[in-house]
């Protein structure tokens, strides 16, 4: 996790509001993931909470997590050629 | 195996992965349709999968387990939506708890499998996965998109760049 944003930060930032911010910290929060830290009177989240930011960085870790199972089923099928010359 | 595509729509929560293998349909099929192969790729090798019910029939369930690092087992199932071997597979993908009961807290995927035999012998799959909503890909992410395993999203990016081509 590269930066944090404080909640109001993130409300000036995307068109939502200060309440929509804290309802999708508080959805991270319940998942379990997200600690809320207060720094002053600011509450500090990590910087992709955005639920479009969330959705793009979702998408990007399944892509790498089909990219490896794909090769991997490629090598399985590698294998079958090295064992028997040929598909049977 | 060459990957031809990929598309990532953020506004339709879809993933579509195309790739080539050089195998008759019928051959890469059997690494869905046997259980023996299936859980020699659906896991990474950190976390390995054992597949505990196999019923690719409509309606029917996948079982199956991600064994970590520490000995901890991390629990999904599918729940077949749509066979027709040796061309295509739709399955929902969801977490379950330590009995292999389904989750109903937890999200779940839609998984579209196609695979149709190319000119020149080799086959082509394509994968669509479609998250249900904005809010059911946060808690993912939040969890980690490892099929179970609960990483949380910092050690998921350490994860991935640690990957070759992460």
């Amino acid at each position: 996790m590269q930066e944090e944003h404080s909640v109001s930060a993130l409300a000036g930032r995307y068109p939502m509001s200060f309440a929509a911010v804290q309802k999708h910290v508080a959805v991270l929060e319940h998942a379990g993931l997200v600690s809320k830290r207060r720094e002053g009177r600011e509450q500090l989240v990590p910087g992709n909470v955005n639920a479009v930011l969330a959705a793009r960085r979702l998408l990007d870790q399944l892509e790498a997590v089909w990219r490896d199972r794909l090769d991997r089923i490629g090598e399985i099928l590698a294998t079958d050629t090295q064992n028997e010359g040929a598909d049977a | 195996m060459t990957v031809i595509s990929i598309d990532k729509d953020p506004g339709a929560m879809t993933m579509t992965i195309v790739a080539e293998f050089d195998a008759p349909a019928r051959r890469v099929w059997e690494v869905w349709a046997n259980p023996r192969q299936l859980e020699k790729w659906w896991g990474p090798p950190t976390y390995p999968a054992t597949v505990v019910d196999h019923d690719l029939s409509p309606g029917g369930k996948v079982g199956y387990f991600m064994t970590g690092p520490e000995g901890d087992r991390h629990r999904g199932w599918w729940r077949i939506l749509m066979v027709d071997g040796p061309h295509r597979l739709e399955f929902e993908d969801g977490f379950a708890d330590e009995a292999g009961t389904p989750d109903p807290a937890m999200p779940t995927t839609t998984a579209r499998v196609s695979l149709s035999e190319q000119p020149g012998g080799g086959t082509r799959m394509t994968i669509e996965t479609t998250f249900p909503s904005l809010e059911a890909m946060e808690q993912l992410i939040a969890m980690g998109m490892e099929e179970g395993i609960g990483l949380a999203v910092g050690q998921i990016d350490g994860l991935l760049r640690a990957a070759p081509n992460g």
